[in-house]
């Protein structure tokens, strides 16, 4: 492997593994602060048993977040140092804009939510947690505008030899923008209700805790019902954005090798990369046309057409991300998520009205249900920047041209090989955490004079 | 006052800040294991820096997203160029913000208490050896890229930048403790202090006084040396407050010194005419004059509620255990 692999290799690693935590603070951010709004209106012991519980796995969940975001923040500079000089006129507007805006923010109040339950009074302690809430979501839109502009660069001129800021108001209002940022947060509240759900589950199989659980249940499974047609919406529009945008990434996905008026929306493909087209194809005829143009006889451009196009646009070169790779990583994201949202729906049903399902086998399938949306988050991501390759700017930068050129292969064998270490190490400790302090339950905020040590040092 | 400059002076002034505020974190974590008897002292000790440190923390991911954002080329070289320091100061950060959170939720802390003081260690030290190599010049090529290795890094003059920003580190996180806590925790960290500051006021005049250049530095320099005398008098005479101001100013005068002499580089090339200087590593004036106006509104905003959590936990932690 050279440089550039294990370069990216890195980035994807340490990026995928940030974002495991990233779309559960977020979901898990906004539901604690809503759990605490009721018990501020009500006064409900119930709903501060809730607040303290799922505020509890919340913390432990935005550690790893804060920790790996730091990594993030610096390897554009470690191991993309051309690409940082190139962009950063650009790119570095809205990173600074996160930190200054949403990490101090975030970060700020939500120690201020930790160690203020006795400090400060009830409604200002309430907005503390709403504060971190509104930081960690916001910090979310000006990260995915700085992604979006790699997806779509736009309010930018090229001026010696580097992307320069033209209009920052058109950066943030990217339509990529505009339809990304609906969709990770959507997204974000899958993973929050499938987590609030699986872990509710655990309690209900055995009747623990009915009280603070079944409602805590049927919370989630609402919460990613809603989530589950935001994400929907927002995939859909951020697909015909795409299909505009960037017609190869939308045609790898599809295995869409010519261009093709009425195509068919492709289930299960095996393709022949080499050649350019597919041994076996099952579609659900008009259909990506349909989801492409809105018409049933919509032109979609194919892969093969697309790479003749790019040669003569932008030079000789492969302009194809890796075909099987964006096609499955598409579908699954899809597929995963829509199995999390009949989840939701199927344990709506079975818990009507004051209801318990007997068995043990829906309670299973909702804890094995957290893993769902986590890995639909993942591959929607391993798409995405997959699916724009061999561009990291599209249209602008190769990835191959923005990789650090001081960079040795001993140097980033080393930083990927000790983060990868520690970042297992970490998931294992999280995991343990998490499971501990699950098997604790909610019920110790029942004795008033207890010291609340899961939230104290 | 041109936009660079604005620039320059406000990538300063957050390299200050997450000094001032990281670097008492730092200390506590560095002293941890020499003032925390028991358990429950340990943990008043932790819980002195509970509710800020991550906030503290921003300051720094501020920093670099300015840099990246102001000066780009900066940006660049130097986390390209301070490839494995940068690393091990990432693997630090990493592990003592999770051994934070994570302690008070674990059977046994310590594990957690080896990793955070180890974790405020390294990057205190290691930022010193940066900083130090910043003010003395890099070796760069015509295309502003690094090319000496990680032993260019660690020759002497920076390694006592290094020491001099651990002993600062340390002292300003003594004087933290004396100023949070009471009884016997308070007494210790105030003995402490006043054992650091004589190595502390040497080796930190000593490093300054080497990197220091131009004119305004020494005002810099002087302003140094004042916070640190006021530091060890105030803390000699039980008077915790004025001691803190005193190390706060201290670390300010120590990151304007170096930032004064740095002027107008900001990453001096051991052949000048390779350095990146204020004006060939900056964005467009677009973009600075864009970035201007969000500094303008959001610092104030930021300082305000940053200085309200301070105020509201004001109050000293005491004795041995505390919920």
């Amino acid at each position: 492997m050279d440089v550039l692999d294990l370069s990216r290799w890195q980035f994807g690693i340490t990026t995928v593994y940030h974002f495991l935590f990233v779309p559960l603070t977020i979901g898990l951010s906004v539901i604690v602060a809503g759990l605490q709004t009721a018990w501020y209106r009500t006064g409900k012991q119930e709903y501060l048993r809730m607040t303290r519980f799922w505020g509890r796995l919340f913390l432990i969940n935005f550690a790893m977040g804060v920790v790996t975001g730091i990594v993030q923040e610096f390897q554009f500079g470690m191991n993309w140092s051309d690409y940082s000089r190139f962009v950063g006129d650009v790119f570095g507007a809205p990173l600074a804009m996160e930190g200054l805006i949403a990490f101090f923010m975030e970060s700020t109040f939500l120690g201020l939510w930790i160690f203020g339950w006795d400090k400060l009074p009830k409604k200002v302690h309430l907005a503390t947690i709403w504060l971190a809430a509104i930081g960690t979501n916001i910090s979310a839109y000006f990260i995915l505008a700085a992604n979006s502009w790699m997806q779509h660069p736009v309010g930018y001129r090229i001026n010696n030899g580097r992307a320069e800021l033209t209009d920052i108001w058109a950066v943030l209002t990217n339509s990529t923008t505009l339809v990304t940022f609906p969709h990770v947060i959507a997204g974000g509240f899958l993973v929050a209700g499938a987590f609030v759900l699986g872990v509710s589950a655990w309690f209900l199989m055995r009747r623990r805790e009915v009280d603070v659980f079944r409602p805590a249940a049927r919370l989630a499974m609402v919460v990613s019902l809603v989530a589950a047609v935001g994400v929907s919406l927002s995939g859909h529009w951020q697909a015909q954005i795409m299909t505009e945008q960037q017609p190869m990434k939308m045609a790898a996905a599809e295995a869409l090798w010519d261009d093709e008026s009425s195509a068919g929306f492709s289930l299960f493909a095996i393709g022949d990369v080499e050649n350019g087209r597919n041994h076996v194809n099952l579609q659900i005829p008009y259909g990506l046309s349909l989801l492409a143009t809105n018409t049933l006889d919509g032109k979609v451009e194919g892969i093969n057409d697309i790479q003749e196009r790019y040669q003569a646009l932008y030079g000789p070169g492969d302009y194809r991300p890796v075909v099987g790779l964006a096609y499955w990583s598409f579908r699954l994201m899809i597929g995963f998520g829509m199995l999390s949202a009949l989840l939701a729906l199927a344990g709506l049903w079975l818990t009507r009205r004051g209801r318990l399902p007997a068995g043990k086998w829906a309670y299973r399938l909702a804890m094995l249900g957290i893993g769902l949306p986590f890995v639909a988050n993942s591959l929607g991501w391993i798409f995405t920047e997959m699916g724009r390759q061999p561009w990291t700017v599209f249209g602008l930068m190769r990835t191959a041209a923005a990789v650090s050129p001081g960079a040795d292969v001993p140097s980033v064998a080393i930083t990927l090989v000790g983060f990868t270490l520690v970042y297992a190490v970490l998931a294992v400790i999280e995991v343990r955490l998490l499971l501990k302090f699950i098997k604790r339950g909610a019920q110790e905020e029942l004795e008033p004079e207890a010291p609340v040590p899961a939230l104290s040092y | 006052m041109e936009l660079t400059t604005v620039w320059f002076l406000l990538i300063a002034v957050l390299w200050t800040g997450y000094f001032v505020l990281e670097g008492f974190d730092f200390g506590v974590g560095i002293l941890l294991p020499f003032l925390g008897g028991g358990d429950g002292e340990r943990r008043t000790i932790v819980k002195t820096i509970g509710p800020v440190w991550d906030g503290n923390e921003v300051w720094l991911l501020v920093a670099g997203g300015a840099t990246f954002a102001a000066f780009p080329e900066w940006y660049a070289t130097l986390f390209s160029g301070f490839y494995l320091p940068l690393f091990l100061i990432l693997l630090a950060l990493i592990v003592r913000g999770v051994a934070l959170e994570y302690r008070g939720k674990s059977d046994s802390t310590k594990g957690w208490d080896r990793a955070f003081f180890w974790g405020s260690l390294g990057p205190a030290l290691l930022w010193g050896v940066a900083f130090a190599n910043m003010v003395r010049g890099v070796p760069l090529d015509a295309d502003h890229e690094y090319t000496g290795t990680l032993f260019t890094l660690l020759n002497p003059f920076a390694l006592l930048g290094g020491l001099a920003m651990l002993l600062l580190c340390t002292q300003h996180g003594a004087v933290f403790l004396a100023l949070r806590t009471t009884g016997e925790l308070r007494k210790g960290a105030a003995r402490i202090a006043a054992a650091l500051a004589p190595a502390t006021v040497v080796v930190v005049l000593v490093f300054l006084l080497m990197a220091r250049a131009g004119v305004l530095s020494w005002v810099a320099v002087a302003v140094a040396a004042v916070g640190l005398a006021v530091a060890l008098i105030a803390t000699l005479r039980g008077r915790d407050g004025w001691a803190f101001t005193g190390s706060a100013v201290a670390i300010a005068a120590f990151v304007a010194t170096l930032f004064t002499s740095m002027w107008p580089n900001v990453l001096p090339a051991l052949d000048p005419a390779n350095s990146l200087t204020v004006t060939n590593a900056a964005s467009s004036p677009y973009t600075l004059t864009v970035m201007t106006w969000v500094a303008a509104v959001f610092t104030p905003v930021v300082l305000g509620y940053q200085a309200w959590t301070y105020w509201v936990f004001r109050r000293r932690l005491t004795g041995a255990y505390s919920a």
